[in-house]
């Protein structure tokens, strides 16, 4: 009779222990799968905007609206930052310039650092947190309210009215801003030189500009096409997939910020190596 | 579950022909992961009637509207939309098959950065191209008179209340002439004055549209205002099906709740 207790404990053991295991399994291959899911979930999101983005009907005057929301309304945010930025950037160098006695490279050097670096990449970071979450939040609450199933019910395409549009605007305005920024940071920088000494406006734009070719340019301003077309796909896709409930459309637009930023990030070590290969 | 030319002539008097079903489900099963929501559901929408679908929360009512409209995929079965198989269609033909229906969501989903005016614009103009400038402001003028609510054209949605955005939404859906129209769940939330504005407004379009149309609703009062014939769905099966007089009558525990 003792035995027998004894290999029916063994044998609830076994069958608890396996049973512990077969559930753990079962929750990493949904991990996984759910994880494949999503990955398929993107490309097949980014292989429908690319059709749509050369469909007939493309929706002109909703991408011009957004090129203003996007654009236009951002200026006051990357007006302030880009001045900012290049106030900031000379006061920092200055002193060390004056050290080596090259204080006459400081326009050239806060010139090329703004458009080659610091200008893309803040410009970006500011615009991922105002228009990547925006679009976050307003794709993601018209998924709450059921106006994006009330477009497709009604055989509109969502995806060309709101997302196309959306990435499309983005990839063309941030750039812009970009661009936009890198001047303002500029005269930040003159403005922040004449603080402790006196450059004349001509002579700072002359010596920045000398020391900056088109090779500086144009890497800046192909990384900064791909940085608005991350900030576009990621808060289009955040809002465009979020859950329902109003919780959903927060982190939709959480989401869409951390992601952009990090996406930025990525865009630019990778930008910076290409360069770096093509110019060696 | 077959119906006769006998039972439409109890259930909707002014329905003659019991083959003119504009809507045929056969066995539609849904689930979600696990829970299934809809089991084995038939059913048919007539041409011209007024179908109330009936049932408690989360018995599966709004899952059936949108599988008719393919905004959710059903599992197994079929929906026959004017002959037309809705899962045999594709992108094109879907597209062509949803403008024949309208569909009146609960939230109503007004577009909220668009006026009355853009909302009502927006669809027109996407689905009625042939439509000059002219004839779109007269389509849209005739409507908003229709539902009641003229003075709105410039209004936005945050600026309307809950009766009156259910009256816009429903202005937008039929200023495209559908020919069936589906509501879910169109008097939820709004006071019994405004829903019962709702329900009258229901009869009115489809009077004046002649459309044959599903209402979703637990609302009992809007269910006796616009039923012809109604079905009670209960844990995602079809659990009674007749006239509202059949409904109001049964002892049926599941039923006689809704009637009190």
């Amino acid at each position: 009779m003792e035995k027998f207790t004894r290999v029916n404990k063994v044998k609830g053991y076994a069958t608890q222990q396996s049973r512990k295991l077969s559930e753990k399994t079962l929750h990493k291959t949904q991990v996984v799968s759910l994880f494949f899911v999503q990955v398929a979930t993107v490309f097949l999101f980014i292989h429908v905007l690319i059709k749509e983005t050369f469909s007939r009907d493309f929706e002109f005057k909703e991408f011009f609206r957004q090129c203003f929301q996007i654009g236009y309304k951002s200026l006051p945010l990357v007006s302030v930052t880009g001045a900012i930025m290049g106030l900031v950037l000379t006061i920092q160098s200055r002193p060390v310039l004056v050290d080596f006695g090259a204080v006459s490279l400081l326009p050239g050097m806060v010139t090329l650092s703004l458009i080659r670096e610091i200008g893309p990449v803040i410009t970006a970071l500011i615009c991922a947190g105002k228009v990547g979450s925006g679009m976050g939040a307003e794709l993601g609450s018209m998924r709450v309210t059921e106006q994006i199933e009330a477009m497709e019910v009604s055989s509109i395409n969502p995806m060309r009215f709101l997302v196309v549009t959306r990435v499309l605007a983005a990839t063309v305005m941030i750039p812009l801003l970009i661009l936009y920024a890198d001047g303002l940071g500029i005269l930040g920088g003159w403005a922040g030189a004449n603080i402790k000494g006196n450059v004349s406006f001509l002579l700072f734009f002359s010596q920045a500009f000398s020391s900056v070719g088109f090779i500086d340019f144009l890497p800046a301003v192909v990384k900064s096409v791909f940085f608005g077309a991350a900030i576009g796909l990621v808060g289009t896709y955040q809002g465009y997939n979020a859950g329902r409930g109003t919780e959903s459309v927060g982190i939709a637009a959480n989401t869409a910020v951390v992601q952009a930023s990090l996406l930025i990030i990525l865009i630019d070590l990778i930008a910076v190596q290409i360069t770096d290969l093509m110019i060696l | 579950m077959t119906i006769t030319q006998t039972d439409i002539n109890a259930f909707s008097p002014h329905i003659h022909n019991a083959d003119a079903a504009v809507i045929e489900i056969d066995n539609l099963s849904k689930s979600f992961g696990h829970q299934e929501v809809l089991k084995d559901v038939t059913l048919k929408l007539l041409k011209g009637e007024n179908l109330v679908v009936l049932g408690k929360s989360g018995s599966g009512k709004s899952v059936l509207i949108k599988c008719i409209v393919r905004l959710l995929n059903l599992d197994t079965g079929t929906i026959n939309v004017f002959g037309q198989d809705v899962m045999d269609l594709n992108r094109k033909e879907l597209n062509e098959h949803r403008k024949k229906i309208g569909f009146l969501f609960q939230s109503g989903a007004l577009y909220d950065s668009m006026t009355v005016k853009q909302n009502l614009e927006f669809h027109l103009k996407r689905i009625k191209k042939e439509l000059s400038d002219k004839e779109i402001e007269e389509k849209i003028a005739e409507v908003l008179e229709n539902v009641g609510l003229p003075e709105s054209l410039n209004k936005m949605p945050s600026e309307l209340s809950g009766g009156m955005r259910k009256r816009i939404s429903l202005a937008r859906t039929i200023v495209v002439d559908p020919e069936i129209m589906l509501y879910d769940e169109p008097t939820t939330g709004l006071d019994p004055v405004t829903a019962d504005e709702i329900s009258i407004l229901i009869n009115e379009v489809q009077k004046k549209y002649k459309t044959s149309s599903i209402i979703i609703t637990h609302d009992i009062a809007s269910a006796r205002t616009n039923a012809d014939r109604m079905i009670m769905l209960l844990d995602g099966k079809v659990y009674m099906e007749g006239s509202l007089e059949k409904f109001e009558k049964s002892e049926d525990p599941n039923i006689k709740p809704f009637f009190k």
